[in-house]
C-alpha cells in the first residue's frame, strides 16, 4: 500500500507564506508529478510529506495513519535527490547497503569489530547483500558496485541514486528533480526507463519537477501548482486539453499558449483583431483573454474574415515543426504559430503572412484569469 | 617571445629560491651542527658534517663516563650524549600524548559544533557563531593567569591534563569546519537522514569523512601549535621532569657545565623537530590527493 494524503497543509518560513492550505490525495501506485515553476513550494511539499520539514499546519497521511509526528526515517519513504546526494566516501556497494544496515542492524550490530560478534548478523548481512545484488541487477549497475560515487557519470550516478533509494523496497518514492542534472539526450531517456520502472515495481511516485514535459511525458496524474498554491491535479491530457486557469494554460505547453485580448458583448459574442468566434461566452459584456495553442493555428494563403494577418519576426526550425515567431499587424501581440517543414519552409523572417485558427480549440479566461465556458459548446 | 617568457619565470624562480634558502638556513645550520665537534662550530669550519675525526670529548669526561667511552665521531657523540643526558624518548612521548589527546578532543568537540552552526537552525545560532568568532580575538597569553589559577585551584598542576584540559576547545577548529560544512550539500545530510541516521551519527559518519581535507589542515595547525608550544608547559609543569614536553627538554641543554656545547643540543633539537617534518610531509601528501566533494554534484 502506498496511499499518501495531505489535508490542509501551510507552510510559511517567518512571514512569508510558501504553501497555502493544499489538499492533494495521491492514490496507491500512482505516479504523481508536483510541477510548477521555481519558488512555487513543490519541493517544500515534498520535504514535508517526507519528513525533512515540518509543516505550519494540516496532516500528512501516509496509508492512512497521521504522521506529522513521526520521524522522516520512520516513514519508510525513499527519496532520490537532485544533487544524488551520494555518499562520497562510499562505494557504490556501501551506498546501496547504508539504508539496510541502518534499518536492519541493530545499534551494536552497527559497532565496527566487536558487531561482528553478534549471532544474527551473518544472517542479515546476507539478505542485505542479496536486496543489493538484486537492486543492481534490474538497475544495470552491478559492474559499478565497487567504484566511487566521484569516479561514475552523471547516468550512473543517478542510477546508484534510484538504487538506494529502492532497495529498501519503501511504500512511497519521493523524487526531486531527479533528471534535472543530466543531459537533455539522456534526461529524455531516463524519462522511458523511470516510467517502465514505475510500472514494474507498482510503487507510488511523487515526483517534483519545474520542467512541464517531464510531468506530461510520465505522470498518471499532475498537480500544477503556482506561488504555494495548487491550481490544477488532473491527467496530463485533461491538465493540457481544459487548464482551470490562464497561469496554468500558460505554464503546461510548449512553446507557451497564445493570449489574445477580446471581448464579450451583451449576447456572448465574442470578438478579437478582426475575428468573431461562432461559439458564444458564458459571461457576457466583459474583457476576455483568449488562448490559443501554437498548434491550433495555421499559415494559410486565405484571407478572409477569420483569418489575421502578421510579419515573421523569428523562424524556430526544430526539424519536424517550424514555429514561427509573428508579430501581429496592429502591434498588439507577438504571437507563434506551428507550421509544417513541407508546406512552410519557403517562409523566412520579415515576410509577411496570413493566420487561420482552428476551430474549437480555442480557450476563454475572464480578467482575473478564471476559465470562462463557452454556451451550448 | 619565448625567450622573454622563460625570463620572466627565471625571475619568479630566482624570488622564490631566494625565499627557500632564507627560510631553510637555520634547518642547514641545526642539521649541520648537530653532526660537527665543538672546534668546528666555534670556528665556522667544516662545511656540512664536518671532518669527522675520532676524538676524547672533555664535557663528556667531566660528566663521569670513562676516557674510552666517550672517544668516538663527532656526530655518534652528538646524538648518543644527547639521549644520555636527557630522557628524550619520554620527551617526544609526551609530545605525542599530549598533540594527540588535545587534537582528538578538539575534533570532537569542534565537530559537533560545527556541524551544529553549520547546518542546524535553531534559535540563538547567530549569536553563538558570534561569540565563537568573538573568542577568536581572544590571546591565550591574556588569559593564561586566569587559567593557571583555576588549575592550581583544582589541584591540576604538574599533570598531563594541566597540558591537554586549556587546549581542548578550539574556536579557531570549530569556526574552519563550521566553514567548511557549509559548503557541504543539504541533500546529503537529509539523504542520511532518509536513511534513517540520527544527527550524531551523520556527524561522524558523513560529514567527517567528507573533511577529511579540512580536518588535516586544522591537524597541521594544532599538532604544530601544540608540540612547538613553550609557554604553557613551562607554566604549568613546574617540577616533574617527566612530564616535560619536547621544548621543554630542550631547555635542559641551557646553562650548567656544559652550556655552550652545541653539539649535543643541535642533535637533540633535530630529534624534537623531525616527527613533525615527517607528519607534515605525509599529511602534505593526503591533503593534496584528499577525498574531495566530487561525486556529490
Amino acid at each position: 500500500m502506498g496511499t499518501i494524503s495531505l489535508k490542509n497543509i501551510s507552510k510559511s518560513f517567518g512571514s512569508t507564506q510558501v504553501l497555502n492550505n493544499l489538499n492533494v490525495d495521491i492514490n496507491d501506485g500512482e505516479f504523481l508529478t508536483l510541477v510548477g515553476p521555481s519558488g512555487c513550494g513543490k519541493s517544500t511539499l515534498l520535504r514535508i510529506i517526507a519528513g525533512l520539514e515540518q509543516q505550519t499546519s494540516g496532516d500528512v497521511l501516509i496509508d492512512n495513519k497521521n504522521v506529522n509526528r513521526v520521524r522522516a526515517s520512520e516513514r519508510d519513504l525513499a527519496m532520490v535527490f537532485q544533487s544524488y546526494a551520494l555518499y562520497p566516501h562510499l562505494t557504490v556497494r556501501r551506498n546501496l547497503e547504508t539504508p539496510l544496515r541502518l534499518r536492519d542492524y541493530n545499534a551494536f550490530e552497527r559497532l565496527p569489530l566487536i558487531g561482528n560478534f553478534s549471532p544474527s548478523k551473518k544472517e542479515k548481512t546476507e539478505s542485505i547483500n542479496q536486496l543489493v545484488n538484486k537492486t543492481s541487477e534490474t538497475l544495470k549497475i552491478s559492474e559499478l558496485l565497487d567504484r566511487k560515487p566521484g569516479q561514475l557519470s552523471g547516468g550512473q550516478r543517478q542510477r546508484v541514486a534510484l538504487g538506494r533509494a529502492m532497495v529498501r523496497e519503501p511504500v512511497a518514492f519521493l523524487m526531486d528533480e531527479p533528471l534535472s542534472n543530466l543531459d537533455a539526450a539522456l534526461r529524455v531517456h531516463m524519462r522511458s526507463e523511470l516510467s517502465e520502472l514505475h510500472n514494474s515495481l507498482k510503487t507510488t511516485f511523487v515526483y517534483v519537477t519545474h520542467d512541464q514535459a517531464e510531468a506530461l511525458t510520465m505522470s498518471s496524474r499532475m498537480a500544477v501548482m503556482i506561488d504555494g498554491n495548487l491550481l490544477q491535479l488532473d491527467t496530463p491530457q485533461e491538465v493540457y486539453d481544459n487548464p482551470s486557469s490562464l497561469s496554468v494554460a500558460q505554464f503546461v505547453g510548449s512553446p507557451k499558449i497564445n493570449i489574445f485580448k477580446g471581448t464579450a458583448d451583451s449576447s456572448g459574442t465574442i470578438s478579437f483583431l478582426n475575428v468573431n468566434l461562432k461559439r458564444k461566452s458564458s459571461e457576457s459584456n466583459t474583457d476576455l483573454h483568449i488562448g490559443i495553442r501554437p498548434e491550433h493555428l495555421e499559415i494559410t494563403n486565405e484571407s478572409n474574415e477569420n483569418t489575421f494577418s502578421g510579419t515573421v519576426a523569428y523562424r524556430e526550425n526544430l526539424g519536424s515543426d517550424i514555429f514561427f515567431h509573428v508579430n501581429i499587424e496592429d502591434g498588439s501581440n507577438k504571437i507563434i504559430v506551428r507550421g509544417l517543414p513541407q508546406f512552410t519552409h519557403q517562409i523566412s523572417n520579415g515576410s509577411s503572412v496570413n493566420i487561420k485558427r482552428v476551430s474549437d480549440k480555442a480557450l476563454l479566461f475572464n480578467q482575473a484569469g478564471m476559465r470562462v465556458q463557452f454556451t451550448n459548446a | 617571445m619565448e625567450a622573454k617568457q622563460y625570463i620572466g619565470e627565471g625571475w619568479k624562480h630566482a624570488i622564490l629560491i631566494i625565499g627557500a634558502i632564507v627560510v631553510m638556513l637555520p634547518f642547514y645550520m641545526m642539521v649541520s651542527m648537530s653532526l660537527k665537534s665543538q672546534q668546528e662550530i666555534q670556528s665556522i669550519s667544516g662545511g656540512l658534517i664536518g671532518a669527522q675525526e675520532t676524538q676524547t670529548f672533555p664535557v663528556c669526561v667531566k660528566t663521569g663516563y670513562s676516557e674510552e667511552t666517550c672517544t668516538m665521531k663527532p656526530y655518534q657523540y652528538n646524538y648518543w650524549f644527547a639521549f644520555e643526558k636527557a630522557p628524550i624518548p619520554r620527551y617526544l612521548m609526551n609530545g605525542v600524548i599530549v598533540t594527540l589527546s588535545i587534537f582528538i578532543i578538539q575534533v570532537l568537540v569542534a565537530l559537533p559544533c560545527a556541524y551544529a552552526l553549520a547546518k542546524l537552525r535553531f534559535y540563538g545560532r547567530e549569536f553563538v557563531f558570534s561569540m565563537v568568532l568573538f573568542c577568536l580575538l581572544i590571546p591565550v597569553h591574556g588569559i593564561a593567569l586566569p587559567l593557571y589559577v583555576m588549575l592550581a585551584q583544582a589541584g591540576l598542576v604538574d599533570t598531563y591534563s594541566a597540558l591537554i584540559l586549556p587546549w581542548t576547545i578550539s574556536v579557531f577548529g570549530i569556526f574552519l569546519m563550521r566553514q567548511f560544512f557549509m559548503t557541504v550539500p543539504d541533500e546529503l545530510i537529509d539523504a542520511a537522514r532518509m536513511d534513517g541516521m540520527g544527527e550524531y551519527a551523520i556527524v561522524w559518519k558523513v560529514m567527517l569523512p567528507t573533511a577529511i581535507p579540512a580536518l588535516l589542515a586544522f591537524a597541521i595547525f594544532s599538532v604544530v601549535a601544540h608540540w612547538n608550544d613553550y609557554f604553557w608547559p613551562r607554566m604549568v609543569i613546574t617540577g616533574n621532569r617527566d612530564l616535560f614536553t619536547p621544548p621543554l627538554g630542550i631547555r635542559e641543554f641551557r646553562g650548567g657545565i656544559d652550556s655552550d656545547e652545541f653539539g649535543p643540543m643541535m642533535a637533540s633539537i633535530v630529534t624534537v623537530t623531525v616527527p613533525l617534518i615527517v607528519a607534515f610531509i605525509i599529511a602534505q601528501k593526503r591533503f593534496i590527493e584528499g577525498i574531495t566533494l566530487t561525486g556529490m554534484k
